[in-house]
């Protein structure tokens, strides 16, 4: 047993002749914010899906939480979070009522279920709507109330599957404040996002390309090394780059 | 592999997830319409407008005979309720124009001697022409007119005598006055049970891939076994509601009686819904959308439970690849359960046939059902 949150080695899915996630390697220590990009079609999406234990690897492995995830999907599910980018929450129950059926989906009592969604609740700054139907809440509103599902068993591993898709930048920036917050308390956050900004947030990030990770590191030193302007230069560089040599 | 993870069963998630069911269910107005209105307005269009008694059919008479006997007869078919004349004198010329044009729906011809064929006690042959393109309606026209010409007889012949002519002898069973009701409204039960088990169980977890909460629900630590019987027990419940609803309203608007045992129709319906509930969980793992799932249970299971169980249509008159194919369809069986347990009060010993092939059926479709549905994502 080591300490990383996540480790994978060689991690593959195919569909087909279709190489979705092509040997990739990495490691995420706890406590990190990692950082994973990639333009649409890259493969971010069926790589977080392996280490949730939605799919199944066509080979490699690795450990998440410290479980196999081959074969300990069930430990790993109770140690990790999951919120996928259509904020899944069932349109006609209010917030609160979504809560209560996560909450006993993972395994809580009533009595925990009360306690986290009061604390969640003061945390993110829910009480305003928790009680409305999700479906009339915007798409800030929503995507706390998912976050909230998503930690209601504290998970040691958070995995955000673009997290902020269509939320305004000023919801985008409350929300990382409440990752990093998370980050200090020592959950290990693994998320996906095209927003450069945000990547920036991250404190390592792995850019993905057609099933394979073309570039690793801490983002500032990637910049320099690059000698790019910012992030958003260095991706749309290397990602022509990586196209024109491919054609 | 979800047979593998049945063994504990974790009893507070699938209560919630039962319970948030029944949340959709009562929030959700278009499934709360086809769970509770759907069957209530089949029931009164099956049993009211859908009706194959007849009622003033329109007969045209032609009558070469020209006396009080041919009169009479004529005047018997016209006092009875199922036939009435037309509206003018038809063209004797062109009988096969009167039933063309819709001027009538059968024309009778009463050829010469019908008096003195009566008198002798000798064959006589009337002409009965029917508009065959309704093939129902024409059946009934001529089982309608034979007892007419029947009961014309009987009342005319002084009792003991031998009856003269045509000897038919016209006894239903167990629907004594012919009623469309009695034969539909049962039917109705093995249409809705199956539509509430297949359609509304697609249709919901096909709506939680189309939202993406089966995932979200997928990566939590509930196995996808405790998912699925959480998500079908309201339906199972919502299901015997209807079946309930639908056999209070037979009885109290059309009479239907209930002569046979309640506690083997309950039986009998849980085999049944088992098999529906597992056609609706295998539509909904071969599917990603509500859209498609509702399109292919209504051709998976709607269509087949509506046209080839004998709900209608007399599966022995079906060309033999049809009947082949409705012996895989589950209403057919259950078809005969109930009208069986409701009309005739059969008991078990006479249902037994029925009750093995349900049960066959029941246990194929839960085996594919159950290796079919994915416990990944795609």
């Amino acid at each position: 047993m080591n300490n990383h949150a996540v480790e994978i080695n060689d991690l593959s899915c195919h569909f087909g002749s279709f190489k979705a996630v092509d040997r990739i390697s990495l490691t995420v220590e706890q406590g990190e914010i990692f950082g994973f990009l990639g333009a649409n079609g890259a493969g971010k999406t069926t790589a977080i899906r392996m280490l949730c234990g939605l799919l199944i690897p066509s080979g490699g492995g690795g450990q998440v939480a410290g479980f196999d995830i081959l074969k300990q999907s069930e430990e790993i599910k109770k140690n990790i979070g999951y919120m996928s980018q259509k904020f899944s929450l069932y349109p006609d129950l209010t917030g609160r009522e979504n809560l209560n059926f996560y909450g006993a989906a993972y395994g809580l009592d009533k009595k925990q279920i009360l306690a986290r969604t009061e604390e969640l609740s003061n945390r993110l700054q829910l009480a305003e709507f928790i009680d409305r139907p999700t479906l009339s809440l915007p798409v800030g509103w929503r995507q706390r109330l998912a976050l909230a599902a998503s930690l209601l068993h504290k998970p040691k591993i958070l995995f955000l599957d673009e997290p902020t898709g269509g939320v305004d930048p000023v919801f985008r920036r409350k929300f990382w404040q409440i990752l990093y917050q998370l980050a200090e308390e020592g959950v290990t956050i693994f998320v996906t996002t095209h927003y450069m900004d945000e990547a920036a947030y991250c404190q390592r990030i792995s850019v993905m390309h057609r099933g394979q990770i073309i570039l690793r590191g801490k983002p500032y030193d990637l910049i320099e090394q690059h000698r790019a302007a910012n992030l958003e230069e260095l991706f749309i560089d290397l990602i022509r780059g990586r196209e024109n040599a491919d054609a | 592999m979800i047979l593998s993870v049945a063994g504990k069963m974790p009893m507070r998630s699938i209560r919630f997830l039962a319970l948030k069911e029944l949340y959709h269910i009562l929030r959700d107005p278009r499934s709360l319409a086809i769970a509770i209105a759907m069957p209530l307005l089949m029931t009164f269009l099956y049993g009211y407008a859908v009706s194959l008694d007849i009622n003033n059919v329109v007969i045209s008479v032609i009558d070469y005979d020209q006396t009080a006997e041919s009169r009479q007869l004529i005047d018997y078919y016209y006092r009875s309720t199922y036939f009435g004349p037309a509206d003018y004198e038809p063209d004797r010329s062109d009988p096969e124009g009167i039933l063309r044009r819709g001027d009538a729906i059968a024309i009778l011809t009463i050829k010469s001697g019908l008096a003195t064929a009566l008198e002798n006690g000798q064959e006589f042959e009337l002409g009965l022409l029917i508009d065959g393109s309704d093939n129902t309606l024409a059946a009934a026209v001529q089982g309608y007119s034979e007892g007419v010409v029947n009961s014309y007889l009987m009342d005319r012949m002084p009792p003991g005598m031998k009856m003269p002519g045509i000897s038919i002898s016209n006894q239903v069973l167990f629907n004594p006055d012919l009623e469309s009701s009695h034969f539909f409204v049962p039917g109705l039960l093995a249409i809705i049970l199956m539509m509430i088990s297949a359609l509304l169980t697609s249709i919901t977890i096909a709506r939680e891939k189309e939202t993406g909460t089966m995932e979200q629900l997928l990566t939590a630590p509930v196995s996808p076994m405790a998912i699925l019987i959480g998500k079908i027990i309201p339906y199972i419940f919502l299901a015997f509601l209807d079946g309930a609803l639908i056999l209070v309203l037979a009885r109290i608007l059309f009479d239907i009686p209930f002569a046979g045992s309640g506690l083997l129709l309950v039986g009998f319906g849980l085999i049944y819904v088992s098999a529906a509930l597992s056609i609706g969980i295998l539509i909904s793992s071969l599917v990603k959308t509500q859209q498609v799932a509702m399109m292919l249970a209504l051709i998976m299971t709607m269509l087949p439970s509506v046209m080839l169980s004998g709900f209608i249509f007399q599966i022995k008159n079906m060309p033999t690849f049809l009947k082949i194919i409705s012996d895989i369809v589950p209403a057919k069986f259950f078809l005969i359960v109930i009208r069986g347990i409701l009309l005739k009060g059969a008991g078990i010993q006479t249902l037994g046939i029925q009750a093995v092939y349900l049960l066959i059926l029941m246990t194929i479709l839960i085996i594919i059902a159950a290796l079919k549905f994915k416990t990944k994502v795609d």
